[in-house]
């Protein structure tokens, strides 16, 4: 808006509401945008370590191995272990039975 | 298509830049050259072809591209544009938000204007043999408070206004009521707000020490200095008011600014062949020490010789012009002035404010006479043409709501030409049932006074914003 400067706090509000419907005009007339999945962390819903997601203990992290999956595929603890949904998506490419050829999953260096 | 401004107000500062207040929205904006061009182009009645206007443009682009910004921004519009249909009112009952307690209708001082005993009086006479109530009892001002907290519905904060007579007449009844709202709000978690105008003649230091005590908002009722004041303001015994007044406003403000209290005002009532309102703006902040000045032209019939005639009003717009050159200095250093009328235009300006209604009178605001009778306001509550309920009986809701659908500015026809409707909206309600005899008439004897006003606070806010563009952040809200 070249020409005109809106002054008073009504003036800039009306603006903001026409550069908004403006914006969302333009979004109409292009193709839409690939559809987003949730992915990561935000899809599961781990009750933590004391039961599972059914309530049990049954499908808590026996072995241990496990654990290193949850942490990796889900995000859970991203910081801990590398993350599997960016940065390291081929970190247990080596590894087809973490129970027995664990010790073939190496370090990754950022 | 054709295409035509709506209603709106062009100015300039001493710049020469264009600004245009446009009406429908409330909206101010500076414009350029070409954006000016256009604003004034389409101010056609019958409208103009866009397509042949902008064609004849030295740049038809850029004029487009102008163009369609103050389409959008509602400032031109298709002529044959389908009006969206007239405001309604906020859904009702509307939550109340403050209540002026009349707490007695004597007074010690019989002012020659005054439109509560005078010849403008609204209230209704008694009839033969019925007792009035002159004082409220503590009863009626408890009750009061009951009512406005049950009526106040999820309002964080409720405001109540001491009014009379003179108030201070009953201040049992002040105290009484702060002391039971003060307990009752506290179990409904509201705050309270109090404030009061006084003649201030019976300000003692246990007053004082009470007012300042609770943090009341306080007006006092003074016209200016000795010759000022006992023009009009005279004890029954027609001497002047202003020995007596002087030294208890004097102790009042020092002991509020002691106390840091909130800003103490001064309301004046103009009348024909008063001082300037600068010297008696200069002596009653300056002399005496006020925070805020307000300046309110008399409201009388127009054969009372008091009545400001068009001379008068043109010359009060006069002044408050030079007044209001004071403000923009005071507002470019970054500092606050008291010329209160100016001070409140100008935060409606700032926030776009659109009135339906000319104020908040059967809306968030309600009087209550002595006798505890509801009115639109503390002018209304001895009118029974008026009255809306009782404390006691609660609100008469479709009274009410019939009212303000027929005061509403869109039934106004006079005021839909009117650039200055959304700040105006036909103006106070007891001064058009004193002129005309119906309150929701417009008062069209002042309709060229507020447009001259409203053009000082036009160019008043562009010179500001110019001056210091922060100044108006206080006046925000989200």
């Amino acid at each position: 808006m070249k020409h005109i400067l809106p002054l008073n706090q009504k003036a800039r509000r009306l603006w903001a509401m026409v550069a908004q419907s403006r914006q969302q005009a333009v979004a109409l007339t292009q193709d839409p945008p690939p559809t987003e999945y949730p992915f990561g962390c935000t899809t599961i819903f781990a009750p933590g370590w004391e039961v599972d997601s059914s309530g049990g203990t049954n499908g808590l992290c026996q072995p241990i191995e496990r654990d290193l999956y949850d942490c990796y595929h889900t995000c859970y603890w991203p910081a801990q272990v590398p993350d599997g949904v960016t940065n390291a998506p081929s970190w247990t490419a080596s590894c087809g039975a973490p129970m027995n050829d664990w010790k073939s999953i190496d370090l990754v260096f950022p | 298509m054709r295409l035509r401004t709506v209603l709106h107000r062009r100015f300039h500062d001493e710049h020469g830049t264009a600004f245009v207040y446009v009406t429908p929205s409330a909206a101010i904006l500076a414009l350029d050259g070409l954006a000016g061009q256009l604003v004034a182009g389409f101010d056609v009645p019958d409208g103009v072809d866009d397509a042949d206007f902008v064609a004849q443009h030295a740049d038809p682009a850029e004029a487009r591209r102008a163009l369609g910004d103050l389409v959008d921004l509602g400032v031109i519009r298709p002529v044959d544009e389908v009006r969206p249909p007239a405001a309604q009112l906020p859904p009702m009952p509307f939550p109340l938000a403050t209540l002026v307690l009349n707490v007695t209708n004597k007074c010690n001082l019989s002012c020659t204007y005054c439109y509560e005993y005078g010849a403008d009086k609204i209230a209704t006479p008694a009839a033969p043999g019925e007792k009035r109530v002159s004082r409220m009892t503590e009863d009626t001002a408890r009750q009061s408070i009951d009512f406005l907290l049950r009526s106040s519905a999820e309002r964080p904060q409720v405001s109540i206004t001491f009014f009379g007579g003179e108030t201070l007449l009953n201040f049992p009844a002040i105290r009484a009521a702060v002391d039971y709202a003060e307990q009752q709000a506290k179990a409904v978690r509201k705050r309270v707000h109090y404030s009061l105008t006084t003649n201030a003649t019976l300000l003692t230091d246990e007053v004082i020490d009470f007012l300042t005590t609770h943090r009341f908002g306080i007006t006092i009722s003074i016209d200016g200095d000795a010759g000022e004041q006992d023009r009009h303001r005279v004890w029954k015994s027609g001497a002047g008011s202003f020995a007596d007044m002087e030294p208890r406003i004097r102790k009042l403000i020092a002991t509020n600014k002691e106390r840091k209290g909130r800003p103490i005002g001064a309301r004046v009532t103009v009348t024909r062949g008063a001082k300037s309102v600068i010297d008696t703006y200069r002596f009653l902040t300056g002399d005496l020490g006020f925070d805020e000045v307000g300046f309110a032209p008399v409201t009388a019939g127009p054969d009372r010789t008091w009545a400001l005639g068009d001379q008068g009003y043109e010359n009060l717009l006069a002044e408050f012009s030079t007044l209001a050159e004071d403000y923009v200095a005071a507002a470019a250093a970054g500092r606050a002035h008291g010329f209160a009328n100016l001070g409140d235009l100008l935060r409606e300006l700032h926030q776009g404010i659109h009135k339906a209604h000319p104020c908040g009178a059967g809306l968030g605001l309600l009087g209550v006479s002595t006798e505890g009778e509801l009115g639109l306001c503390h002018r209304f509550v001895e009118s029974k043409d008026h009255a809306l309920g009782s404390v006691r009986k609660g609100l008469d809701e479709g009274k009410r709501t019939a009212f303000l659908e027929q005061a509403h500015v869109d039934h106004k026809t006079d005021c839909r030409v009117c650039f200055a409707k959304p700040l105006c909206a036909g103006g106070c309600y007891h001064e058009a049932h004193v002129r005309y005899g119906d309150a929701t008439r417009a008062n069209l004897h002042y309709c060229e006074w507020i447009r001259g006003f409203v053009d000082l606070g036009l160019k008043t806010y562009a010179r500001i914003l110019r001056a210091n563009p922060k100044f108006f952040a206080r006046y925000e809200s989200s």
